[in-house]
């Protein structure tokens, strides 16, 4: 007997509650991301069943299976095509990706890459904490020179990447960065993400707690800067946001980098999708196009 | 013997070998002829040797052969490794400014054409290839009308004067060969019929078309690449989505995603892009996503001979991702198959939500046949399976994604839908979806799982209809094959039978699922068999004897990158029936 579903008016916290409680590691920085993310959603009022949430493989990639919405639980590295797909497909759904930095750094670096120049509309949050936890502790490609991990137990001698010049250079039209211990901040930017129209990347300081014992919380506390409290930063400037990029040490800044807006996304570059989302046009081609294939072959 | 005239016109690439092709194609297709075509070419875009082989006929042709009835070498290469060719009435016709044929066979007229003389070839470096396309109309007994169409339509893109200045000499080569020629011993028929002349690849676009796809994603790979062209050349007017990823990992998962989100959804490439897209066969399998990915097989391994051809991708397609999950496997058997295969599969792989390979090879990918416009059915029938596409068309319970059932299919709801969230997972789940690779890891629920996704098998077995045995029941040999062996091997059991030897064929276009007990009850009644194949292992006689420990009497194998001609398959089944050897690799006898 096929039954309507009468939806709620509103979207509470309540309602994206997901229907396991996340199995990090006590004090995981995810937690905060997770929170930031539900209230975004909640502070934006997107229905629940038009987010769709996508991850790759990791510690933070169990994200969707940790709120209530349609969720997609990927392969390692590959949550960008996948999410695009997705977006192709049906270019009414709000299309989060989450990930780590091993994830979306790493293994998936090249689908970052191509996925920020076509500007296609996802909000790409990356928990990013220098480390591969699930695999129980080695370097990841945000790992500082020098630190020692199980596989680099003599310290490790590669440059890290840093993932908002990266962006920047790639035409990422949404780069920033925040901290999941400042929730109400990261809350902002994830909002800001989601309304923004294209590709937005916010990296997100996401410590953990079990493997990385040189960035903690702690350690990030008194170092991280908001540009927001920044009166005269310009975020619609690419230089001073690459120059922003470069600043790691005692101070790291956070926030909002760059914003370019009125630049067209993907999807609104495809003359096919303003008939409306792929997915509820129709599939049928008119015998007098079919015609005209066969014809030309004649 | 079928009746039959072929063509061969060779030159370096970049010699305008194609474009002659394309026009004779439409030449015989409109007078109602059938065709099949075939182009040997080398990786490279400049120089080298490309030679394009047509045969054209009353009736199907299922193959090109080692003979020619004309050729039209565009340089001296092409004549002096092709000019044996021509049998006994056939013509080579050439520039008489730049190519010294050298000493045909008995019966072969040598047709120089005065290129210089007929055209202003500072102006036109390609004069000879339109003169030579004049003259052959004129040699095979063609009225020049046919042609003007057709090259106003070839060179539309060029300009009026281009068109003016071709058909002018297309007509001065007419005209010359009419008058210094002679004209083939039989004029070339002409039938009420009409066919459309397309490509594999072309088929088997437009057939996904047909089928609804509408997401297409690729990167391009040779012999793969013309689905794409076709796709990134209509995909506006069909309302396709259409996408080059930067590879083919983003490729097939950007296909998921869009399958996932609730369209038929596509990718094509070749062996070596197909190895990086694994990983995302099996996500397609344990989230049970359905997609379809064409594999155009070519020589391999590694990056292999990118423009040769070869079935030697079998085992990698049984094989493709680790752990056990339902598949379907098929290879179209000749390019009109291309078409009708891609609707049949879409359904398959929507019913049972699991990934769909079609298993394709240059041969039919690049090659080109004469179908019947109404082959090319924009119409089929289509069943997208268990889906759940708006509010209110659920069951009112609880969703369950991964719901077990009988069939081991469980009803699929397109993003979007109000009260159907759920997580769809890469990791092994529950019913729910929720991941139980984890704390919640339970082997109950692991084998609940893995029982249900297999459970699919056996609906799929019965979902897609067995292979039929072709040709006499009783014969001296049975000949096996699978996908583009189809034509060459029909048209060998016919030759075997002048040569009173009767053969009958099984054709395999349904790899997974195989049915096997329907092979072994064929197999059990013949006298003797040889499975005939394009690599060098037997792929497909080992994948028969694993499943159902079926070992033939002998092999016809080839793996130099050419096709077979039917001929070799005759001779290979005459020394076999003569007891001489069990293993035949017929050598190739064109130079290309």
């Amino acid at each position: 007997m096929a039954t309507e579903i009468i939806t709620p008016n509103t979207t509470t916290m309540a309602d994206l509650k997901g229907r396991v409680e996340p199995d990090w590691c006590p004090g995981c920085g995810d937690f905060g991301v997770l929170a930031a993310v539900q209230k975004a959603l909640v502070e934006l009022q997107i229905p629940q069943h038009e987010v769709c949430t996508i991850s790759g493989i990791g510690c933070s990639s169990n994200f969707p299976g940790f709120i209530e919405t349609y969720g997609m639980h990927t392969l390692h590295g590959r949550a960008l095509p996948v999410a695009t797909g997705v977006k192709m497909a049906n270019h009414g759904l709000t299309v989060l990706v989450t990930g780590g930095d091993g994830d979306g750094f790493g293994i998936g670096c090249g689908h970052l890459v191509h996925s920020m120049r076509r500007n296609v509309d996802l909000t790409y949050i990356v928990m990013d904490n220098q480390i591969y936890g699930l695999t129980t502790g080695q370097t990841s490609p945000t790992s500082r020179m020098a630190m020692k991990t199980k596989s680099t137990p003599y310290g490790n001698v590669e440059n890290p990447v840093n993932p908002i010049a990266l962006a920047l250079a790639a035409g990422a039209t949404y780069v920033a960065r925040g901290f999941s211990a400042d929730q109400k901040h990261l809350t902002e930017l994830i909002k800001k993400g989601i309304e923004h129209k294209g590709f937005s990347l916010i990296d997100v300081f996401s410590p953990c707690v079990t493997f990385n014992h040189d960035n903690t919380v702690q350690w990030f506390r008194p170092r991280v800067k908001r540009l927001e409290d920044d009166p005269n930063y310009d975020a619609s400037s690419l230089n001073a946001a690459m120059e922003k990029a470069q600043i790691w040490g005692e101070e790291i800044p956070i926030g909002r980098f760059f914003e370019l807006t009125g630049q067209p996304s993907l999807e609104e570059m495809e003359p096919v999708l303003e008939l409306g989302p792929l997915v509820r046009q129709s599939y049928q081609i008119p015998a007098e196009k079919a015609r005209r294939f066969i014809e030309e072959l004649m | 013997m079928r009746q039959s005239f072929s063509i061969g016109i060779g030159g370096a690439a970049g010699q305008g070998v194609a474009s002659p092709g394309d026009i004779f194609a439409k030449v015989f297709t409109r007078r109602g002829l059938h065709l099949n075509a075939y182009n040997a070419y080398q990786s490279v875009i400049r120089g080298g040797h490309t030679f394009l082989t047509m045969r054209v006929g009353e009736s199907a042709i299922g193959a090109v052969d080692g003979h020619l009835d004309l050729l039209i070498p565009l340089n001296q290469d092409t004549a002096d490794r092709h000019l044996r060719l021509l049998q006994a009435g056939g013509a080579c016709l050439y520039n008489a400014d730049t190519i010294h044929p050298g000493t045909p066979g008995e019966g072969v007229a040598l047709c120089p054409l005065p290129v210089s003389t007929l055209a202003d070839i500072s102006r036109n470096k390609i004069a000879q290839n339109t003169l030579a396309i004049g003259a052959a109309l004129s040699m095979m007994g063609i009225g020049f009308q046919s042609l003007e169409s057709i090259l106003a339509a070839q060179f539309r893109s060029k300009g009026s004067a281009v068109i003016e200045e071709n058909v002018k000499l297309a007509r001065a080569g007419y005209d010359y060969a009419s008058q210094n020629f002679k004209p083939f011993a039989a004029p070339m028929p002409l039938t009420e019929k009409r066919y459309a002349a397309l490509s594999g690849n072309t088929a088997m676009a437009m057939g996904a078309a047909a089928a609804g796809v509408k997401f297409y994603c690729a990167y391009p790979m040779s012999p793969a690449t013309g689905v794409l062209h076709w796709m990134a050349q209509h995909g506006r007017e069909a309302e396709i989505m259409v996408r080059q990823v930067e590879d083919e990992i983003g490729v097939i998962n950007m296909a998921i995603g869009a399958a996932h989100a609730g369209v038929r959804s596509m990718c094509a490439t070749s062996g070596g892009g197909f190895a990086l897209m694994s990983e995302g066969l099996g996500l397609s399998a344990q989230a049970e996503i359905p997609v379809v990915v064409i594999d155009c097989q070519r020589a391999g391994p590694s990056t292999g001979v990118p423009t040769k051809t070869e079935q030697g991708d079998l085992w990698q397609m049984l094989g493709a991702a680790f752990g056990d999950y339902p598949r379907v496997i098929a290879a179209p058997l000749d390019i009109a198959d291309c078409f009708t295969l891609m609707p049949e599969i879409f359904n398959v792989t929507d019913r049972f939500q699991c990934p769909g390979i079609v298993l394709c090879d240059l041969l039919l990918s690049e090659g080109r046949l004469s179908v019947d416009p109404a082959v090319l059915d924009f119409a089929p029938r289509v069943d997208r399976g268990e889906l759940i596409t708006s509010n209110g068309s659920g069951d009112g319970e609880p969703y369950k994604r991964y719901k077990i059932t009988p069939s081991g299919v469980s009803p699929r709801v397109i993003p979007g839908v109000p009260g159907h969230t759920h997580v769809v997972s890469s990791d092994e789940h529950d019913e729910d979806g929720v991941l139980i690779s984890d704390v919640y890891t339970n082997h109950a629920k692991r084998r609940a799982m893995m029982e249900k996704r297999m459970r699919k098998v056996e609906g799929i077995a019965a979902a897609v209809a067995p292979p039929q045995m072709l040709g006499p029941e009783d014969a001296d040999v049975t000949l096996v094959g699978w996908g583009s062996t189809y034509g060459v091997i029909q048209e060998a059991c016919e030759l075997l039978r002048e040569q009173r030897i009767t053969a009958n064929h099984l054709p395999i276009r349904w790899l997974v699922p195989l049915h096997g007990d329907v092979i072994l009850g064929l197999l059990g009644k013949a006298r003797h068999t040889i499975i005939v194949e394009n690599n060098f292992s037997g792929q497909f006689a080992r994948y028969l004897r694993s499943e159902t420990s079926y070992v033939a009497n002998g092999h016809i194998r080839k793996y130099d990158g050419e096709p077979f001609f039917p001929e070799h398959i005759v001779a290979a089944v005459k020394e076999q029936l003569a007891g001489r050897t069990k293993l035949s690799v017929p050598a190739h006898e064109v130079m290309v």
